[in-house]
């Protein structure tokens, strides 16, 4: 697990960059680029759901986890390796969702 | 080295140091799967996937074989079945280089692709949908079958472990996940603190065209909980350091070893591996499948790069 840098005041917004896959831009408006606010990624999925509508129910499994065929990374970095859907974020970070595929 | 067939050629592959590419404090060395008989790390999988079949005696001479892959498991499913009389019928994506489709039909295998848009996730979808209706057709599917990292856990593991025993980390891509799988395994039993890292490549929108989420696929056989951290490389950073390696190291590698060696620069901090660490990356093949694609060409990297992001690499 990484440690990620932490020094900030509680619920200070701070705007993030999200690029969405074309399978969930239906929920965008067709766009590839949206940005919201949240010092964590679940805070940031909230934001964003309020102007997305059905956004966060295409990544959030009924258990509040990740669905398994998302892959949700920071910076380059699957969360699932840094806090999960609990991954703070600080401005300036850059948030992108890929769908799962395989190759071989 | 003598060897009674091509399947006896496989592994023992090259560890190679990369003394310019290295960070300061740190010790790069590249695994060069690309010496393989068929020059992927995928002869490594199909000898282990046919071999497994058959003590199973699920093939005999004159069976039928189909497996969906984006080229190199089919090109090395097609140098173990040929001499053994294995009619090979492969499932492809239609992206994928004009090398890998020339050298399957040089083996005489059987060509059926699946659309662009789908990636690899439509091979395996249109290759599932074929053997379902075919009992005669016998399916290794690599990402499933244990036999895939087996082969690495019994072979590659081993023998990073023989050249390099004070190895820290190992950084390689991820397709099947079948090599960071057996690897990390092996590795990991080897020493607890081995740390291993997986490449992940990004590519351009059209790769991602799944019409719903559901159609996204982590194959059977990645075992993520060997895995310390998952980074996404793309085409740019990938196609950089490819170069890299050619112009600094001597080494011409395919695309996927870019980006494997790009993240294995990223790990090198103190934060994630001390000082003085031994990272091995695993370079899954070199770079002759993949000149076609314009990727080495003279030009902007840049543009090259944009021209080449929805060509599947891995």
């Amino acid at each position: 697990m990484v440690k990620r840098r932490s020094i900030r005041k509680e619920s200070e917004a701070v705007a993030i960059e999200v690029r969405v896959p074309t399978v969930l831009r239906k929920h965008t408006g067709g766009e590839n680029k949206i940005s919201g606010v949240g010092t964590s990624l679940r805070e940031l999925l909230d934001d964003l759901d309020a102007r997305n509508p059905g956004l966060r129910g295409a990544l959030i499994s009924e258990d509040g986890q990740l669905h398994r065929f998302i892959n949700v990374y920071v910076n380059d970095e699957d969360v699932r390796f840094l806090g999960g859907v609990e991954t703070e974020l600080q401005e300036g970070d850059q948030v992108s969702i890929l769908p799962a595929v395989a190759g071989g | 080295m003598l060897a009674r067939d091509i399947s006896q050629a496989v592994g023992n592959t090259p560890l190679v140091g990369l003394p310019n590419l290295s960070p300061p404090g740190y010790e790069l060395y590249l695994k060069l799967e690309g010496h393989n008989p068929t020059g992927s790390v995928k002869d490594r999988v199909a000898r282990y996937l046919i071999e497994a079949a058959e003590r199973e005696g699920l093939l005999g001479p004159g069976s039928q074989v189909l497996e969906p892959t984006s080229g190199n498991t089919g090109i090395a499913l097609a140098a173990i079945c040929a001499p053994r009389g294995y009619k090979l019928t492969c499932v492809m994506p239609e992206n994928t280089s004009a090398e890998r489709r020339d050298l399957l039909a040089l083996y005489g295998v059987d060509l059926v692709f699946s659309p662009a848009n789908e990636g690899s996730n439509g091979a395996v979808r249109v290759a599932q949908e074929m053997a379902d209706g075919d009992p005669c057709v016998y399916m290794p599917f690599q990402y499933g079958n244990p036999a895939n990292p087996q082969a690495h856990y019994d072979t590659t593991g081993p023998e990073i472990i023989r050249d390099l025993p004070d190895v820290a980390a190992v950084v390689a891509g991820l397709g099947t996940g079948g090599t960071l799988t057996g690897v990390g395994w092996r590795l990991k039993e080897h020493d607890p603190a081995v740390k291993i890292f997986a490449a992940e490549p990004e590519y351009g929108d059209l790769v991602y065209g799944l019409r719903n989420i559901d159609e996204g696929f982590v194959p059977p056989v990645l075992d993520t909980s060997v895995l310390d951290g998952r980074v996404k490389v793309d085409s740019l950073k990938a196609l950089v350091a490819t170069r890299d390696l050619a112009a600094r190291e001597g080494i011409f590698a395919g695309v996927s070893t870019g980006a494997a060696v790009s993240v294995a620069r990223r790990v090198c901090t103190p934060r994630r591996l001390p000082e003085g660490s031994k990272i091995v990356v695993i370079s899954p093949d070199g770079g002759w499948k993949y000149l076609s694609t314009g990727a080495y060409a003279p030009g902007d990297v840049a543009e090259i790069a944009e021209r080449i992001q929805n060509t599947l690499w891995a």
